[in-house]
């Protein structure tokens, strides 16, 4: 097996007085989804933003394709091919959809066959491709975000809840992107609080709990085990 | 009896204790220690900025709230006694009525721009004082009918606290350890009551659950609305209960002065003097107020002669004797309060105090 | 899983107020310039008095422009601009009377060329101090607004008094390059030549900041920064070198801004820039803190009722700004074109 695109070493996060991160230790393995699961509150979205530098590890490494990142700024981090879905959207509200991802391709202009193919997963950014993306739905701006990420070929993408308060309809184009960009053999870190999308996505599975992974395995294994939900997260996710 | 005199504040170091009473033993002695009518000019300015200084750390040092308006405060307080005892003739009554409706007028005023600015950001507040602040001097220069514009006022004061009221004839032969006893005696120790007065019960405020909601605010204002304080109420009621006290100790100015100018109380210099007291001193510490403002008070009166005599000996060396004049001491000031600032951020009470 | 209704994508639906909202501060400026017309009976003197109302706008703008960017990308109230404005005149009216020969010729030529060297000394002298402002008393506080305020305030102190080593105490009495004086008549009119170019470049630097903010990479990046500082990192900007760079083009511009400030007064003080500092304040507050097209309005409309009002009652002009700036703040509490931040 060769060696996981993302390894967390031991990774502790204090925000303000607060010790979010106690220890996680995680590997995101090349060419896989891994899912980053757990209830509310228990350090999901602060383990990626601490792998994408907006907050600092002060105790444990953050080792991405080989190289240490735990101390590099976060522009660099984004530049050596990580990609950022954050669980806000991030999106840039007074700008429009093609500004959003001009930007968004940092490193030249779009490539147009990988704009279509995103076209393809999205088919509003096309039809408001001039508009303002403050005017974007919700499950548009989520759209948006995804695609933003997706734009270029990045070694890992960071995806925090990108079905969050989304119609149904919505979610099932949301998973069928995800799916496609799997196909493509992307390293994808996907935090995911929809049972029936985490099972149908995730190769492996990672568990947190105040603020450490307390298991990972296979995600088949897990979406099997309803006594081993109910262990780790303290419901059973069948149920949902 | 001290504990609670102090709202249980102490000192908490030593040599800042020493320093404490040293200065209110001169403050409260200054004509018999230094007799001399420069010297006892100088205590009677310390005891004004000291209250003034004080109430401005009440906004700053405590509600972490930046104004530039204090002087506008402090000139409103002034005026108002000049205007009363102008127009409603010589006696305490115009005295009392006029800083009592200086005091009255800053406190709306200050609630007015508070509610304008406080609602929405913190430093909204800073940009709307500095442009209010100046707009009022402005005017004041301008109404000169009312105000004397850039000439300002001069007045009479009840005789009592005029020079040639004398006492004490019978009793002590007019003198006491060599000290003429006159009127402007008392109007030294009016100053002096009225500035430790006030200042003890900034110090009551900064102590009380009020004080602790401002510091709590001040620290994380977030978390103070979330637990339910009403951040912006606070920020207001600082606002106008510094503003009023501003406006008091610029009426104990005025009748110090026995006139007002908007050179001496409205200037933007004064406002750069007061901060650079309060952080000098040490910003969130009532006793950085009487630090700051003696040290500052001090230094104006004897630095620049110190800076005149720097420049003559660099004589004939290109720029440095202008960079020494006396004019530019606050070249200096400058420079020492951003190294304060970035340094020395709780000032000289902080150090002493061993230093968060 | 059910069959999910297709998913039809559709804007949001906008109300007509709505829609409207984001031009009604545009149609602020056109509004008070017929109130003008009202209010002031001969069409003549309107007619003045609204060009050196633009021209003033103009030249506050131009200085009031790099302190709303610099505010919306990093949160940092730099109260020490009015330094940058006060330098730039010395540095400039410094060049114009050095070359006194070019700017006293009768030719327009040769007094542009004076008076292009006069802005690039002002520029490049102001721009550098920018730089070196930012390093020193800057960066040091980033994220902490009550110090910020404090030490660029301590900055303005320093530089006004260095201004003075270097200057001298006295202020400067500069004229105008030669064919720069007088005015031309227009519909009985008399305009000053000079407002008019300050209109002119007003406009140039107007359009130019709006072509870099709208059709360059450089321009979104700031435009995005300004909105979500974060998330232009995590795309791979480096968010701190275009801030030191708008900082330092900020800077440049209020360089820009005080020579034009100090030839419309044909005098320069070393407070200038203080002064300066209260209408820039007023603009930048009335504008929205981070916009450039709120800044412009807020610039013009100052620029504009100071001067109709100081013509109808000339004590109430400085008052005027203050109850604009109330109304304003009454109508829309962030300003005319709040900046919506993402955080």
């Amino acid at each position: 097996m060769s060696d996981p695109i993302l390894r967390l070493e031991g990774v502790c996060t204090n925000i303000a007085q607060y010790h979010i991160l106690q220890g996680v230790e995680l590997e995101v393995p090349r060419g896989q989804v891994t899912m980053l699961l757990g209830r509310n509150g228990v350090g999901k979205t602060t383990t990626l933003r601490t792998v994408i530098g907006h907050w600092r590890a002060h105790k444990g490494r953050v080792m991405f394709d080989g190289e240490d990142i735990t101390a590099k700024p976060t522009p660099a981090i984004a530049r050596s091919g990580v990609g950022f879905v954050p669980e806000d959207m991030g999106i840039f509200s007074d700008l429009t959809v093609e500004e959003n991802m001009v930007l968004a391709a940092a490193s030249g202009p779009i490539d147009s066959a990988r704009l279509d193919w995103v076209f393809s997963a999205f088919p509003p950014l096309k039809t408001f491709w001039s508009s303002e993306a403050g005017n974007l739905s919700g499950g548009q701006k989520q759209m948006l975000s995804i695609a933003r990420a997706m734009i270029e070929e990045r070694k890992l993408y960071l995806i925090d809840e990108p079905t969050k308060g989304l119609a149904p309809a919505i979610v099932s184009t949301m998973a069928r992107a995800l799916k496609e960009l799997k196909a493509q053999g992307a390293s994808i870190l996907l935090v995911e609080q929809n049972f029936a999308v985490a099972r149908a996505l995730g190769d492996t599975a990672n568990v947190m709990d105040d603020g450490r992974v307390i298991w990972s395995g296979a995600m088949a294994k897990l979406a099997g085990d309803a006594e081993l939900q109910e262990r780790l997260m303290g419901l059973s996710l069948e149920a949902h | 009896m001290l504990q609670s005199l102090l709202s249980g504040d102490m000192p908490r170091s030593r040599i800042l204790a020493v320093i404490l009473v040293a200065i209110l033993v001169c403050l409260a002695l200054a004509p018999f220690l230094f007799p001399g009518v420069r010297t006892v000019d100088t205590a009677a300015r310390i005891c004004v900025f000291i209250l003034l200084v004080a109430s401005y750390d009440l906004l700053l040092g405590y509600g972490g709230i930046v104004s530039f308006a204090h002087t506008m405060f402090f000139g409103i307080g002034a005026y108002g006694v000049a205007l009363a005892l102008t127009h409603m003739g010589r006696g305490f009554g115009p005295i009392f009525v006029g800083a009592g409706a200086g005091a009255v007028m800053a406190a709306a005023l200050a609630l007015l721009i508070g509610l304008f600015s406080l609602r929405v950001r913190a430093i909204f507040f800073a940009m709307i004082t500095l442009a209010v602040a100046s707009a009022v001097a402005v005017l004041v220069s301008q109404m000169s009918g009312l105000t004397g514009g850039e000439d300002g006022l001069t007045f009479k004061l009840p005789r009592a606290l005029g020079p040639a009221f004398k006492f004490g004839k019978e009793a002590l032969g007019g003198e006491l350890f060599g000290v003429t006893l006159n009127g402007k005696l008392l109007a030294y120790y009016f100053v002096f009551a009225g500035a430790l007065v006030l200042f003890l019960m900034l110090l009551r405020v900064v102590n009380s659950p009020f004080g602790r909601v401002l510091l709590a605010i001040r620290e994380n204002d977030f978390r103070a609305e979330a637990i339910g304080y009403r951040v912006v109420y606070y920020r207001v009621a600082a606002t106008c209960l510094s503003a009023a006290v501003a406006a008091l100790a610029g009426s104990l100015y005025a009748v110090w002065l026995r006139y007002v100018g908007p050179e001496t109380t409205l200037s933007m210099e004064l406002m750069i003097d007061i901060l650079l007291m309060v952080v000098i001193g040490g910003m969130g510490t009532m006793y950085g107020a009487v630090i700051g403002a003696t040290l500052f008070v001090l230094a104006q009166n004897y630095l620049q002669t110190l800076m005149g005599a720097a420049s003559g000996l660099v004589e004939g060396v290109p720029v440095l004797p202008q960079l020494l004049s006396a004019d530019r001491w606050l070249l200096w000031l400058g420079v020492l309060f951003i190294l304060s600032v970035y340094f020395f951020p709780t000032g000289v009470v902080g150090r002493l105090r061993g230093g968060k | 899983m059910t069959a999910a209704p297709k998913h039809a994508p559709k804007m949001a639906e906008l109300s007509l107020a709505q829609r409207l909202g984001p031009w009604m501060p545009v149609l602020l400026v056109p509004a008070l310039v017929v109130l003008g017309a009202l209010a002031i009976p001969e069409t003549s003197s309107w007619l003045t008095l609204t060009v050196s109302g633009l021209a003033m706008g103009m030249m506050i703008f131009i200085m009031a422009s790099g302190l709303t960017l610099v505010f919306g990308l990093m949160d940092v109230i730099n109260f020490g601009h009015g330094a940058f404005v006060s330098v730039g005149a010395f540095v400039g009216v410094t060049v114009l009377l050095m070359l006194g020969q070019m700017t006293g010729a009768p030719s327009l030529g040769l007094n542009l060329v004076a008076l292009m060297l006069a802005v690039l000394g002002a520029m490049a002298a102001t721009g550098a101090m920018g730089w070196a402002f930012e390093k020193v008393i800057v960066m040091p506080v980033y994220g902490h607004h009550l110090k910020q305020i404090l030490v660029t305030m301590g900055g303005l102190i320093v530089v006004e008094q260095l201004i003075i080593v270097l200057w001298g105490p006295e202020e400067i009495y500069i004229a105008r390059p030669e064919s720069l004086k007088g005015a031309i008549t227009f519909a009985g009119a008399a305009l000053e030549k000079y407002r008019l170019v300050a209109v002119v470049v007003g406009l140039v630097v107007f359009a130019a900041m709006r072509f870099v903010l709208r059709r360059t990479r450089i321009g979104l990046i700031v435009r995005a920064g300004v909105q979500n500082g974060e998330m232009v990192q995590a795309l791979g900007y480096r968010l701190r070198r275009v801030f030191v760079g708008v900082f330092i083009a900020g800077s440049a511009l209020a360089g820009l801004g005080g020579v034009m400030w100090g030839l419309y007064q044909e005098v320069i003080t070393a407070h200038m820039g203080n002064q300066a500092m209260i209408l820039i304040f007023i603009v930048v507050i009335i504008g929205g803190l981070g916009s450039v097209e709120g800044c412009f309005i807020g610039a013009l409309l100052v620029g504009l009722l100071q001067n109709y009002v100081a013509f109808l009652e000339p004590k109430a002009a400085l008052i005027s700004n203050i109850a604009l700036m109330v109304a304003i703040l009454m109508w829309r509490p962030m300003g005319m074109i709040p900046v919506v931040k993402a955080k």
